[in-house]
């Protein structure tokens, strides 16, 4: 086990383009870090370039306090999942698992016991006998896994490994991955699109927009402080509400005039972060359980509004309304029991404590 | 009650003849009877072409030289008591082994070899490579003939140019055998590298990716995993090349004739000069029948084989 840490990192591709554009990550021994961002930010150059497996157009990279730059993949001591497992077609679930510990020249009796203590982690001690071709989805990633585990590598490196897989084994295996790490306690780096597998298996989520970070941090504080409005939009699901606003000043008060001429408070608290900005274009950054139904949420600093739902989604915990507030779209989390219709006048809160401002100028939040 | 009974009757003829005819439609409709009668002009050919000519020469390898009586395997027997022609199948095995490996050895390379250059230059270098494969041998012999000419052997004038003496290409019958085989191999290779160029592609990249993580160098992942992905391919490649080469001709017919005394008759060169030259056509057909039995059953385990691999694999 080790730490990984990234300095400068740049990959550039024939004809000058940059995937990765100098970035700086330390990971901490045993942490799980995962990488998320939309396609093409970057994340999976990142990591095959982690794995070995893409080569480095300039800066370092250090695991266990040693620079692998010029290492090749066999010699880092790292075990990577793949998107579509990468399993070989040819050999029985035991041997591929056994495969890299053969290569190692490692006793037989040795493979044994850990292909077996993997295959019992897994829960795949029945499967070592099939070839990857008689297996399920989620199966072959339990292999790939274990493939990954038998090595004891420093790092463990997974490229999406969810996405092929359906949405309720997507469920199921994440809560595997975070058990197996809970056991095993492999530094692990983690490459995913999608936000929700970010935030429930990170320790520290690492977001990537155009091939560089755009923010490292705890899940909860990336979502509850985000720095700029990319992170803001890109982390939480439904995605926070952005509104074009102008902010005011009301004698010793700020608001925000949106563009129809709508006025929000800004509670008193914020008014000295924001004051710089008075007279500025801004974005007007809400979350959807922030923008709720009256009767469920505190009475202070929150902003009433009255709002004709153009579409109503039921989910059973929650109710989503799609709302169109002064020509921009926008998202509200209701309470189920709420009645709300397509076309019915509805009496909102924005609970503005919650609020977000961001600078229009630089896309950083305020 | 009478009437209330034809009336019966009448109605049910009808409906005894319906199920017939609709289960002629359904019969018809069967995707199966569809793909038959669509392949039937296909079976046909083969049957007019292979299977009747096949049933034909077992029937010919059966009679006297006269054609007139049946004799059953006395064919057989005589060519097994012959020396000449225990040479022949000697000669016939070691030519069709060893060109078959040799080709398989130099199309796997040539693969290889193109298969790790850019895009652009594999178009133009796979081109030419295939150029062996599309002269039609007899003219391509030859050439070779030519060059391996006692008198005006290009070959080995660039020999001679390093220092070293003539080589008797068609003269010695070892160095015959050799140049039989190397035209054979210059000739059949490009149709191993076509197909080993077409496996390699298929094998996914993920597949080396993930052998490099686990600790593979480049030699192992050649034999871990390039060489079973393309286990199929290998296999129906050796054996089709096998059955080719076992029934080659026109290499050895047009390079050294047989000579120099019948040291490099293959099965197909020798049933063409007892059953056309010598006018023995049933004896003709016993020689160019005489592997066919070795090779259906290598026919039969290498396909089962592969049939195996490809429901465990794809």
């Amino acid at each position: 086990m080790a730490q990984v840490s990234l300095r400068k990192i740049v990959k550039e591709y024939e004809g000058g383009v940059q995937a990765v554009k100098g970035i700086d990550l330390d990971i901490a021994d045993h942490e799980f870090v995962v990488l998320v961002g939309p396609s093409g930010c970057g994340k999976s150059t990142t990591l095959r370039m982690i794995a070995g497996l893409e080569e480095i157009s300039s800066g370092e990279i250090d695991i266990g306090g040693a620079v692998v730059n010029d290492v090749p993949p066999r010699d880092r001591d790292i075990a990577m999942v793949f998107q579509n497992y990468a399993l070989y077609p040819h050999m029985s679930v035991y041997d591929n698992m056994a495969f890299g510990l053969m290569l190692r020249k490692f006793d037989k009796a040795e493979i044994r016991r850990r292909v077996e203590n993997a295959a019992k982690i897994l829960d795949i001690g029945m499967l070592l006998d099939r070839k990857p071709k008689a297996l399920s989805g989620g199966q072959r990633q339990r292999v790939a896994m274990g493939r990954a585990i038998v090595r004891d590598p420093k790092v463990f490196l997974f490229d999406e490994p969810l996405s092929n897989l359906d949405a309720k084994l997507r469920v199921q295996m994440r809560t595997e991955i975070k058990k197996v790490h809970q056991t095993v306690r492999t530094t692990t780096i983690y490459v995913t699109h999608d936000q929700v597998e970010a935030m429930t298996l990170a320790d520290r989520v690492v977001v990537m927009n155009h091939g560089v970070i755009e923010q490292v941090g705890p899940p909860q504080e990336l979502y509850h402080h985000p720095r700029t409005r990319f992170v803001a939009g890109f982390i939480g699901s439904p995605a926070m509400n952005f509104i074009p606003a102008r902010l005011e000043a009301r004698g010793d008060n700020l608001v925000l005039l949106l563009p129809l001429g709508t006025e929000l408070a800004v509670p008193e608290h914020r008014a000295e972060r924001y004051r710089t900005h008075v007279g500025k274009q801004v974005t007007f950054g809400i979350r959807p359980e922030h923008l709720t139904d009256t009767q469920h949420i505190s009475k202070q600093h929150v902003a009433l509004l009255t709002l004709t739902p153009e579409v109503i989604e039921p989910m059973g915990m929650e109710t989503l309304a799609h709302i169109k507030l002064e020509g921009t779209e926008i998202c509200a989390r209701l309470d189920p029991m709420v009645e709300a219709a397509p076309g019915v006048p509805l009496a909102l809160a924005a609970d503005m404590n919650n609020m977000h401002l961001i600078d229009d100028a630089t896309g950083l939040v305020i | 009650m009478a009437s209330d009974s034809n009336a019966a009757v009448l109605a049910a003829r009808p409906a005894a003849a319906r199920p017939a005819s609709s289960a002629m439609k359904r019969f018809a409709r069967r995707r199966s009877t569809i793909a038959f009668l669509m392949t039937l002009p296909l079976i046909s050919v083969i049957g007019g072409l292979v299977v009747w000519p096949a049933g034909y020469a077992i029937y010919l390898s059966m009679l006297n030289r006269r054609q007139t009586a049946f004799i059953g395997l006395e064919n057989f027997d005589i060519l097994l008591d012959s020396e000449t022609f225990r040479s022949v199948i000697w000669q016939s095995c070691f030519f069709a082994i060893t060109a078959v490996l040799l080709k398989a050895l130099v199309g796997f390379w040539l693969a290889h070899m193109l298969h790790h250059i850019p895009t652009k230059g594999q178009r133009m270098w796979r081109g030419m490579l295939l150029v062996p494969w599309v002269i039609p041998p007899a003219l391509s012999t030859l050439g070779w003939w030519w060059m391996f000419d006692p008198s005006y052997s290009s070959i080995n004038y660039l020999i001679n140019a390093i220092g070293f003496p003539s080589v008797p290409w068609l003269g010695e019958p070892w160095w015959a055998r050799i140049s039989v085989i190397i035209v054979n191999v210059w000739y059949g290779a490009p149709f191993f590298m076509i197909m080993y160029l077409a496996a390699l592609k298929s094998v996914p990249d993920q597949l080396y990716e993930a052998a490099a993580i686990d600790g593979a160098t480049g030699w192992q992942g050649l034999r871990h995993i390039t060489l079973p992905m393309m286990q199929n391919i290998i296999s129906i490649t050796v054996l089709f090349s096998l059955i080719v080469t076992f029934a080659n001709y026109d290499i050895v017919r047009v390079l050294t004739n047989g000579g120099p005394r019948d040291l490099t008759q293959v099965f197909a060169s020798y049933a063409f000069q007892v059953g056309v030259l010598s006018g023995n056509i049933p004896r003709g057909a016993a020689v160019s029948l005489f592997m066919f039995p070795l090779l259906a059953v290598i026919a039969y385990f290498v396909l089962r084989g592969v049939n195996k691999r490809t429901k465990e694999m794809a």
